[in-house]
C-alpha cells in the first residue's frame, strides 16, 4: 500500500506552524495599530514648494508673527494661504530683483496665484476650525511644530483621529496666555505652574467634547 | 441519471424505523462488514466521474455563485444604494439572508454536539455533512455583515483592532457580541469538523491511487496512522469539542437575536427572542439536513447508511421544533395584547394584516402548519414528501426573518416616516447567489471529502461491540440478529 505519511524533516513544521499562528494576529494588529498610522505614513511630509519661502527666516529670524500671512487664523475656521499682495508689501523694497522670488513677481505680475502646495490635510469628512482653538489657548505649535525652525515646511504631527482625541481628553498641558498664541518657543509645560494652566481651563471655557459629531458633522 | 447503486443495496430491504421491544433497530443496514461501509462510502471519491446529476448541480450553484460575485462587485463598486434600503426600513434581505444562514447552520452543531454527549447513535450517518453544511451555511451568513457595511474595505473595524483613530466597536451593543459568537461559531465547527474527518481522510489516503489524491489526503490526514495513542487523543480531542460546541448551539443565536431585542422598536423589543431565535434556528437547521440528505443518499448509493430512521428521526426534531416555534408566534400575540402597550399591539396586528400579510401567512402555513404533517409516521418516512416538506421549512424560516425585521421597521413610533421596502435586483440576485455559493461548496464536499463518518458509522454497528450478539457472526443479517439489548453501560434511551 503505497500513501503518504510526513518525512521526518516535517516535525518541524509543527512548531513553526504553532509560532506563525500566534504572530500572524500580532502582526496584524501591530500593522493596522502603526504600520498604517499616519504617525508612521504622514508625519514628515514634506513637499516641494514653487518658491524658496523660508519659514525659518521669516517667522524665526525676522520674528514675523504668523499672523501677519495667516490672517484669518483668529476669526475663522481655515487659516489662509497670504496672496501674493502679502509678499510684496515688501518685497518691492526688500531684495526685490532676488532670482528667488521670479514665481512670486510673476504672480503678481499675471494676477495667477503662486500654486503653493498644501503641507496639513484634513479630510473632508472632518470638521476644525482655527479660530475656536486659538481664541482659546491652543497655539500653533501645537499641532504645528516649530513652523520658525523649518526652512521647508513639513508636517510634524500625525493630524490623526486618535492624536486629535489626545489632546481633547487632557488639554490641560496644551494651554497656553491668550499673548502667547503664536510665540512658537513657548512651552506652557516648563513655563506655567500646573495650577496656572488649570486656571487658564476655566478661564477659556475648556470643555472638549468627545462626541462623534463634534468633528463628523 | 447515473446513479451508484451498490449491488447491497437491491437485495435485502429491513425497515429500521419499526421500533422493537428489547431490541435495537439497526442504523446500518445490508452491511456486514466495516470493508462494505469503507467502499460504500469512498465510492462517492474515488469514482472517476461523478453522476450527472452532480455535474448538472454543480454548473448551476457555480452560475449563481457568480450571479452573487456580481452583485457584490457591483455593491461595492457602487455602494450600498444598490440595495431597496432606504429610511425607514435600514435592515431588510441582507440581514434576513444573514439570519437565516446562520440559523440553518445550527443542525449541524446540535447533531455533532448536543447528539454526541446525549450517544445518540444516529447522529453518526449524519452528522459530517450536517457539520458541512454548518460551515459553508457560517460562510454565506458571515458576508452578509461583511457586504452591509457599505464601505467594506473598513470591515476589519468590525474587530477590536487598536488603531490611530483610538475608535472601539461599541463594546455594549450586541452587534460585536454577534461578530465574537459567529466567529467563534465558525472556529469551533470548522475544528470539530476537521478533527473528526482525519482519520476518514487517512483511510481516503491510505485507497488513493493516483499521487496527486494520495499527497493531498495525505497532508490534511496528519499523518494518522490508527494507532491506539492517536485514536485515544483523538477521543479526547473530540469529545473536548463537543463539550465546547455545545453552548454554542445556544449562545450563538441567543446572541443574533440580542441585535432586535435590546432595541425599542415594537416586534423586536421581546424577552422571548433568545428561545424563539434557538428553537428557529434548529428547525430550520435540520430541514436543511433533509433537503440535503435526500437528494445525496439516493445520488450517492449512502441509503444504507443514512436510513430513513435517520429521516425520521431528523423529521421529529423538526416536528417538536415546529411546535416551539408555532408556540413563539402565539406567545408574541399574547404578551403583545397582554402587555397592554399600543405599539406593541399594532406591530403585531399590522404583521399579521397589514400591507405584509403575505409574508406573515406564508410564515405561518410553512412554520406552524407543515411540520404538524410529520405527526404522522406515514409522512415522516415518505421521501417524497419529507423533501417538500423540508423546503417549505425552509421557505417559512426565511420569511420568518424577513418578517421580524421588515414589518417592524417599516412600521415603527412615527406613522410620517412609515414606508415599504421593494427589493431591487440586487437584492434577490444576492439572495438567490448565496444559495450557489453554498450549494457549490456543499457538491465540491460531497465529491472529494467522506460525506459519511465511517469511523463512527463502524463502532455503532454490531460487530463493533465485543461483548454484542454480532461479535464473531459476521456475515449473518442483522435485521434480526439481535436477541438480547447490546452495550447496557452506555445508557441509550
Amino acid at each position: 500500500m503505497s500513501r503518504f505519511l510526513f518525512p521526518r524533516w516535517s516535525n518541524l513544521l509543527l512548531p513553526t506552524i504553532i509560532v506563525a499562528g500566534a504572530v500572524a494576529p500580532l502582526y496584524a494588529i501591530f500593522f493596522v495599530a502603526y504600520g498604517l498610522s499616519p504617525k508612521t505614513l504622514e508625519v514628515g511630509y514634506q513637499p516641494q514648494q514653487p518658491v524658496p519661502f523660508s519659514h525659518a527666516l521669516h517667522a524665526g529670524e525676522l520674528g514675523m508673527d504668523c499672523r501677519y500671512c495667516h490672517t484669518s487664523v483668529e476669526k475663522a475656521a481655515h487659516a489662509s494661504v497670504p496672496p501674493t499682495q502679502t509678499c510684496m508689501n515688501c518685497h518691492t523694497q526688500v531684495r526685490p530683483e532676488s532670482p528667488k522670488l521670479a514665481k512670486v513677481k510673476e504672480s503678481y505680475e499675471t494676477g495667477l496665484p503662486v500654486e503653493w502646495v498644501r503641507v496639513h490635510k484634513l479630510p473632508d469628512f472632518a470638521y476644525f476650525d482655527h479660530s475656536a482653538h486659538v481664541n482659546r489657548g491652543v497655539g500653533c505649535v501645537s499641532c504645528h511644530g516649530r513652523i520658525d525652525t523649518m526652512e521647508v515646511v513639513y508636517q510634524s504631527s500625525p493630524l490623526s483621529m486618535g492624536w486629535c482625541l489626545d489632546c481633547h481628553r487632557d488639554p490641560v498641558d496644551k494651554l497656553r496666555p491668550a499673548g502667547t498664541i503664536t510665540n512658537l518657543a513657548f512651552d506652557p509645560v516648563t513655563e506655567l505652574s500646573e495650577s496656572e494652566r488649570l486656571s487658564l481651563k476655566d478661564k477659556f471655557h475648556i470643555a472638549p467634547s468627545e462626541d462623534c459629531s463634534t468633528c463628523h458633522r | 441519471m447515473t446513479t451508484l447503486t451498490p449491488e447491497s443495496q437491491v437485495g435485502r430491504m429491513v425497515d429500521n424505523t419499526v421500533d422493537r421491544p428489547g431490541e435495537r433497530a439497526p442504523l446500518v443496514l445490508n452491511m456486514d462488514t466495516f470493508t462494505q461501509v469503507t467502499a460504500t462510502v469512498c465510492r462517492v471519491s474515488e469514482a472517476e466521474k461523478a453522476p450527472l446529476a452532480w455535474y448538472i448541480a454543480f454548473a448551476g450553484s457555480l452560475g449563481l455563485l457568480g450571479l452573487l460575485g456580481i452583485c457584490i462587485g457591483y455593491l461595492i463598486v457602487t455602494g450600498v444604494g444598490v440595495w431597496g434600503l432606504n429610511n425607514p426600513v435600514m435592515w431588510a434581505y441582507d440581514i434576513t439572508n444573514f439570519v437565516f444562514w446562520v440559523g440553518i447552520g445550527h443542525a449541524g452543531t446540535l447533531i455533532s454536539a448536543i447528539l454526541f454527549l446525549f450517544r445518540q447513535k444516529w447522529r453518526t450517518g449524519i452528522n459530517r455533512f450536517a457539520e458541512a453544511m454548518t460551515i459553508f451555511a457560517v460562510i454565506c451568513a458571515g458576508t452578509f455583515p461583511g457586504i452591509h457595511v457599505g464601505r467594506v474595505w473598513f470591515a476589519y473595524w468590525l474587530f477590536p483592532i487598536p488603531n490611530q483613530m483610538e475608535m472601539w466597536p461599541q463594546f455594549r451593543s450586541p452587534l460585536l457580541w454577534d461578530v465574537f459568537a459567529v466567529s467563534t461559531y465558525f472556529t469551533v465547527s470548522l475544528l470539530f469538523w476537521y478533527t473528526g474527518m482525519v482519520p476518514d481522510l487517512a483511510t481516503l489516503r491510505d485507497r488513493a491511487k493516483g499521487k496527486v489524491q494520495q499527497l493531498a489526503y495525505g497532508l490534511f490526514a496528519l499523518g494518522w496512522r490508527g494507532s491506539n495513542r492517536h485514536w485515544h487523543r483523538y477521543e479526547r480531542a473530540y469529545l473536548l469539542l463537543a463539550a465546547l460546541s455545545t453552548p454554542l448551539v445556544l449562545s450563538v443565536h441567543s446572541v443574533v437575536s440580542f441585535d432586535f431585542a435590546t432595541s425599542q422598536l415594537p416586534g423586536w423589543h421581546t424577552t422571548i427572542f433568545p428561545p424563539y431565535f434557538v428553537a428557529g434556528a434548529i428547525f430550520s437547521g435540520f430541514a436543511m439536513v433533509v433537503t440535503l440528505a435526500v437528494p445525496a443518499r439516493e445520488l450517492f448509493g449512502l441509503k444504507d447508511l443514512i436510513t430513513l430512521r435517520h429521516l425520521d428521526n431528523m423529521n421529529k426534531v423538526i416536528l417538536v421544533t415546529g411546535c416551539m416555534v408555532g408556540y413563539a408566534y402565539a406567545m408574541e400575540f399574547f404578551i403583545a395584547w397582554y402587555s397592554g402597550a399600543m405599539y406593541e399591539k399594532f406591530a403585531f396586528i399590522n404583521r399579521a394584516f397589514g400591507q405584509y400579510w403575505w409574508a406573515y401567512w406564508i410564515m405561518v402555513s410553512c412554520n406552524v402548519i407543515t411540520p404538524q404533517l410529520f405527526w404522522f409516521k406515514r409522512i415522516r418516512t415518505s421521501i417524497p414528501i419529507m423533501f417538500v416538506l423540508s423546503i417549505f421549512v425552509n421557505v417559512g424560516m426565511w420569511f420568518e426573518r424577513f418578517v421580524i425585521i421588515v414589518t417592524s421597521l417599516a412600521n415603527d413610533f412615527l406613522p410620517t416616516s412609515w414606508d415599504l421596502f421593494t427589493p431591487t435586483w440586487v437584492d434577490i440576485g444576492t439572495m438567490v447567489g448565496a444559495f450557489g455559493l453554498f450549494f457549490t461548496l456543499f457538491l465540491l464536499f460531497c465529491r472529494f471529502l467522506p460525506m459519511i463518518a465511517m469511523a463512527e458509522v463502524k463502532a455503532i454497528m454490531p460487530q463493533a461491540d465485543p461483548h454484542g450478539a454480532g461479535a464473531g457472526k459476521h456475515g449473518h443479517d442483522h435485521g434480526h440478529g439481535h436477541d438480547k439489548p447490546r452495550d447496557g453501560a452506555h445508557g441509550h434511551h
